[in-house]
């Protein structure tokens, strides 16, 4: 059944958006858990994966696999196109300028960690600062913390108001002549919040600051355009967007990458090797030792493929048509209280439910086949600054529907049944 | 939903909505921490120990519905134990609710505690239900201590 959901959004315009066609692209969507149809909620976690990245890494093992950038025999050739045609379709979905300031990462936190362990330990001194916020997942602040403790330098936070909005006063404020380095969500996995980036950017910049942007939730919901950010660093990882785990994107301004020292020592990373002198590559490869995740890589390019064929723009405004449903049902159900309230959100509802502990609420909804997340995301900052151990959190993508908000809420009565 | 029964019993619900002996200790001997950094959970139990004997027993913290219950049966059963048949219970709840032992002689062992058998179908839970049996244990061993189920 091909169905078509028309339906209209605040603005007035009309939305024509397939999911009903969509979610036959994702096979992982057609099964049961405990008995019940799968409700998939938990996208902020890791998304599904459509049939054709399934399918191109599936062909990558089965006729094109070889090593990248080194055989001259047809399949490393071809593998190697394939690996370095990823590399420019994601300097084009995020407009970077060019191929060279594409690193292939792990994901998200090691993309940070190599900023870290090289900008980081290259620039920072004892008594800098560097700036991050209150709603930082662990993987933007750890990686600062260690570099700090390493340095003797200092880690800056950026509170946030009730609402789970950045304080952009207190952030200008905490810039000054010690601070090396911004490092700052553009989504907020925990809360939803979207970040005024462009301000936080500008207010670095005129002092000479340069910024990193973790934009793990950003990237599957809105369109990112690191140029005209002008961010210096942006991160992402692949499995959030409808590729596959274990690969991720670290961007940097060519400048700023060709400065500093490499990351990891290895194979692929260097020009040329002798026990008196080791020269570096150049960029990208550089900061690519070793094999890379080349399915990974191809399965990314092919996730970013699909996400084109059905338009970033069109999914930013149906999940945000979602939100706006998702935000109206839970939050009309008694005992409900929403942690995130920001103006500007994706599509992430977190929320606390009267007594209820998340984690009984959890795995109620489990029990029904909805998978939510519910702890503290990876986000405990910002968690105390609730005074909350956890939340329920649902996180909606392309493929999720209003019926599946519908189950959800039903999930939700079910819960204050068991602890009414 | 059968499973939803046996993991939330009415007897836990119980404990859950009103637990017992929920206040600090003021004559306690010793005490532990506990935390499961997983969910949140943190607690602290109370014990007043004499010539080895768990003359009174308490505790107090956040959790979630397992744990709370937990705890909460958990000083009911241990009021008035050896710290040896404290130790031997512990053993017993964690088998069964880990699913190492599934035997109904283990399982009868454990008197009222048997409502927590339903937790083994749950893996991710198991730790809200033992984490007041590891903190108690602690406490037992030295007069201040904090453990962690990570």
């Amino acid at each position: 059944m091909r169905a078509t959901t028309e339906r209209p959004v605040s603005t007035g315009r009309a939305l024509s958006f397939e999911v009903h066609k969509i979610r036959e692209d994702f096979p992982a969507l057609r099964q049961n858990v405990r008995g019940k149809r799968l409700v998939y909620l938990d996208n902020a976690a890791t998304s599904q994966k459509p049939r054709v990245v399934l399918e191109a890494i599936q062909r990558y093992y089965t006729s094109e696999n070889s090593n990248v950038h080194r055989g001259v025999h047809f399949l490393s050739e071809l593998a190697t196109r394939r690996y370095e045609d990823a590399r420019s379709k994601v300097r084009g979905f995020i407009n970077a300028a060019d191929d060279r300031e594409i690193i292939f990462v792990r994901g998200t936190t090691e993309a940070i960690n190599l900023v870290a362990s090289t900008y980081g330990r290259q620039n920072v001194r004892a008594g800098d600062e560097i700036v991050v916020s209150v709603m930082e997942h662990h993987s933007n602040i750890v990686p600062w913390q260690m570099l700090c403790e390493e340095k003797k330098a200092l880690l800056r936070v950026v509170p946030i108001n009730e609402a789970g909005e950045l304080l952009l006063e207190e952030y200008a404020r905490l810039l000054g002549p010690k601070t090396r380095l911004v490092a700052i969500t553009q989504v907020s996995n925990a809360l939803g919040t979207v970040n005024p980036v462009r301000q936080i950017i500008d207010l670095a910049h005129h002092r000479g600051i340069p910024v990193l942007l973790d934009g793990a939730q950003a990237v599957p919901h809105s369109r990112v355009n690191v140029t005209e950010l002008d961010c210096d660093f942006y991160a992402f990882s692949g499995h959030k967007m409808y590729g596959p785990t274990g690969i991720g994107v670290l961007y940097g301004k060519a400048h700023l990458l060709e400065a500093m020292p490499p990351y990891q020592g290895g194979g692929d990373m260097i020009s040329s090797v002798t026990f008196e002198k080791t020269n570096y590559n150049e960029l990208p490869y550089k900061f690519e030792a070793g094999t890379p995740n080349i399915a990974g890589v191809i399965g990314l390019g092919t996730a970013i493929d699909y996400l084109k064929s059905i338009g970033i723009d069109a999914i930013a405004a149906y999940e945000h048509e979602l939100l706006e449903y998702a935000t109206k049902t839970i939050s009309a159900i008694p005992g409900v209280r929403l942690i995130g309230t920001a103006h500007e959100k994706a599509a992430v509802v977190s929320f606390v439910f009267g007594n209820v502990h998340p984690h009984d609420a959890g795995t109620i909804l489990d029990q029904e086949g909805i998978a939510t997340r519910a702890g503290h995301h990876c986000a405990q900052p910002v968690m105390e600054r609730f005074g909350i151990p956890a939340t329920v959190r649902v996180s909606l993508a392309l493929y999720n529907t209003r019926e599946e908000i519908d189950l959800l809420v039903q999930g939700l009565q079910r819960v204050s049944e068991v602890f009414g | 939903m059968s499973d939803l029964r046996d993991l939330y019993q009415e007897v836990i619900l119980d404990h859950t909505k009103r637990p017992r002996n929920f206040r600090k200790l003021e004559t306690a001997t010793n005490s532990a921490r506990g935390h499961n950094p997983l969910c949140g959970d943190r607690l602290t139990v109370y014990v007043n120990l004499k010539d080895d004997v768990i003359q009174d027993i308490s505790f107090e913290g956040s959790g979630c519905a397992i744990s709370t219950a937990s705890a909460s049966m958990m000083t009911e059963s241990l009021k008035g134990k050896t710290k040896s048949d404290a130790e031997a219970l512990f053993r017993c709840f964690h088998d069964v609710v880990t699913g190492r032992s599934e035997a109904p002689s283990e399982t009868s062992k454990l008197g009222k505690l048997a409502v927590f058998t339903g937790v083994r179908e749950f893996p991710v839970r198991v730790k809200c239900a033992t984490l007041s049996w590891h903190t108690v244990r602690a406490a037992l061993e030295s007069e201040q201590k904090e453990v962690s189920t990570e």
